[in-house]
């Protein structure tokens, strides 16, 4: 038996354990960006393939289908562990749970909000969005996935535990995603329109930072409300 | 002191307390509201660029309000009850909740009613419906969440944890809204110039308010002791007042 | 009062149909805000005291049982 490791190093462990566990399964991996792709090509069918039509609604677009693909992942985030009890283990280990917290949201920004940033592009050019708009889609993207993962991340430990969560976590936490839907597409509509990006990036660099500092707690205190129930 | 806390987690006590308190709140609060909005109604002049179907205001500005004061008293009940560990406040939280939607539905009904003469379509997006709108999604949020858990203690702590993530949110929220349409104000109902509101509008107005707020208090009462009932009907005071009420 | 007669408050320049109606909804989901407790309130008593009276008619013994004191 090896002493318990250390919070930082455990902190790694776990990380490594979620992308082991999520990459033994590539084709859950890709499931989001799959799910991404389809709800693009829904919209040229809704509104009519007009290029210049569909880049007018481009930002709005591309970030609304980021937030459900985020939304729709975030509900499994904790479901397996849950029901093998490795969370109720967890929760027992005297580990501190804010950083293993952390360590969970982490795994899902990167395995969902940065795989949608660095795909995102390619579905940015097909509906017509210029490609000066692209660095801000990508940079707000990667910084507002981030607060979507861990705002996701507090309905899911809080409906873990009960048998139809599905729905209800889009309830619980769409209206905390409409900030970062503002500041996201806003950054890409600034760009369009020649303005700095900077100042969105900066406020949903704010956002995250407030997130990561935040919402862990709420995290674990949701966890152990789902563990006791 | 003390004893007041500890009376606080009796039951039977605050079952009556709340009782005697809505006895003289309901009449003080109805009155007030009546006379607020017939004073409203019916005894001030007219905005002068909006006629009279400013009056809304009356009812609009106060349901809005005493909604979003709502959203803290039950995060605050939340809290209280996360942390303390009181029945009374986890009481009181799930009570608010209710209260607290229908005041938001009133505030965006007469906002939409109020917007057809003043900008010519029932549903503007505008910053401040947007964010009541928002915040009704927030109270109906913790409502479907509540009812979602068959383990009632646990519900109500599922539901603390969620309104405190709401009140430290509300003020990003109302922020972001505010900016985004800022950005996105169409010109055609853009009102000019910030308008200091006429005392003689202003009073009514104000004593609107205040009947919101205890009528808000009154039938936040009322919910407590229904939901008192409802948690102690097998214990021997309530099988008693039953008993006592034939 | 501001208004000249009965009708031109009702009228409100054109505005009174929104104005009332607003009003009407108001009061019509306040005071459904207000009774709701009450007969919560009623309906659990009521349905206590017919749970009371069932036991009182089965006998002291099994009423005893069923209260589980």
């Amino acid at each position: 038996m090896s002493a318990a490791p250390g919070a930082l190093a455990f902190v790694g462990r776990l990380l490594r354990r979620q992308l082991t566990l999520a990459l033994r399964r590539p084709v859950a991996v890709l499931n989001p960006l799959l799910f991404f792709a389809m709800v693009v090509a829904l919209f040229p069918l809704g509104l009519g393939p007009a290029p210049d039509r569909l880049a007018a609604f481009a930002p709005g677009i591309l970030w609304i289908i980021a937030l459900l693909a985020n939304l729709l992942s975030a509900e499994m985030l904790f479901r397996s562990d849950f029901e093998d009890g490795s969370l109720e283990q967890l929760l027992l280990s005297p580990q501190p749970l804010y950083l293993s917290v952390l360590a969970y949201v982490l795994a899902h920004w990167l395995l969902t909000g940065v795989l949608l940033a660095a795909i995102a592009p390619l579905f940015a050019v097909m509906l017509n969005l210029p490609v000066a708009a692209l660095p801000a889609l990508v940079g707000s993207l990667l910084l507002g996935t981030g607060v979507l993962s861990f705002v996701g991340s507090i309905g899911a430990s809080l409906t873990v535990g009960l048998r139809r969560g599905g729905m209800l976590i889009a309830l619980l936490v769409l209206p905390f995603y409409m900030p970062v839907l503002i500041f996201g597409a806003g950054a890409v509509e600034g760009a369009l329109a020649g303005l700095p990006v900077a100042p969105y990036l900066a406020i949903l660099g704010a956002l995250f930072s407030f997130a990561a500092a935040l919402g862990p707690f709420a995290i674990g205190a949701g966890l152990r409300i789902s563990i006791d129930a | 002191m003390w004893s007041f806390f500890h009376k606080l987690g009796s039951p039977p006590w605050l079952y009556r307390i709340a009782g005697v308190l809505l006895r003289w709140l309901l009449p003080v609060s109805l009155l007030a509201l009546g006379t607020g909005l017939i004073w409203g109604l019916l005894f001030t002049a007219p905005d002068f660029r909006q006629g009279n179907s400013y009056r809304i205001i009356y009812i609009h500005v106060p349901a809005a309000v005493v909604a979003l004061a709502g959203y803290y008293v039950m995060a605050l009940a939340g809290a209280v009850s996360l942390i303390w560990k009181m029945k009374v406040a986890d009481i009181a939280m799930k009570a608010t909740a209710p209260v607290g939607a229908a005041l938001t539905f009133i505030a965006l009904v007469t906002g939409s009613i109020w917007g057809k003469p003043t900008w010519g379509t029932w549903w503007v997006w505008d910053a401040r419906i947007t964010s009541m709108l928002i915040l009704l999604f927030l109270y109906l949020g913790v409502i479907a969440l509540y009812e979602a858990y068959d383990n009632k203690a646990a519900a109500g702590r599922a539901c603390a944890v969620l309104s405190l993530v709401g009140t430290v949110n509300i003020p990003i929220i109302y922020k972001s809204v505010d900016w985004w349409y800022s950005l996105h104000q169409p010109a055609s109902i853009k009102f000019t110039g910030e308008s200091t509101i006429d005392p003689t509008m202003l009073y009514p107005l104000l004593l609107s308010i205040i009947a919101f707020y205890g009528v808000f208090t009154c039938a936040l009462l009322g919910n407590m002791r229904a939901e008192i009932l409802a948690r102690e009907t097998r214990t021997g005071w309530v099988r008693r007042l039953a008993g006592g009420e034939v | 009062m501001y208004f000249d007669s009965f009708k031109a408050m009702l009228v409100m320049d054109g505005h009174g149909a929104y104005v009332w109606a607003a009003y009407g909804l108001t009061l019509l989901v306040l005071s459904l805000v207000l009774a709701a407790p009450g007969r919560r309130r009623r309906r659990l008593l009521r349905e206590l005291r017919g749970e009371l009276r069932r036991q009182a008619r089965h006998g002291t013994k099994e009423a005893a049982y069923a209260s589980g004191s």
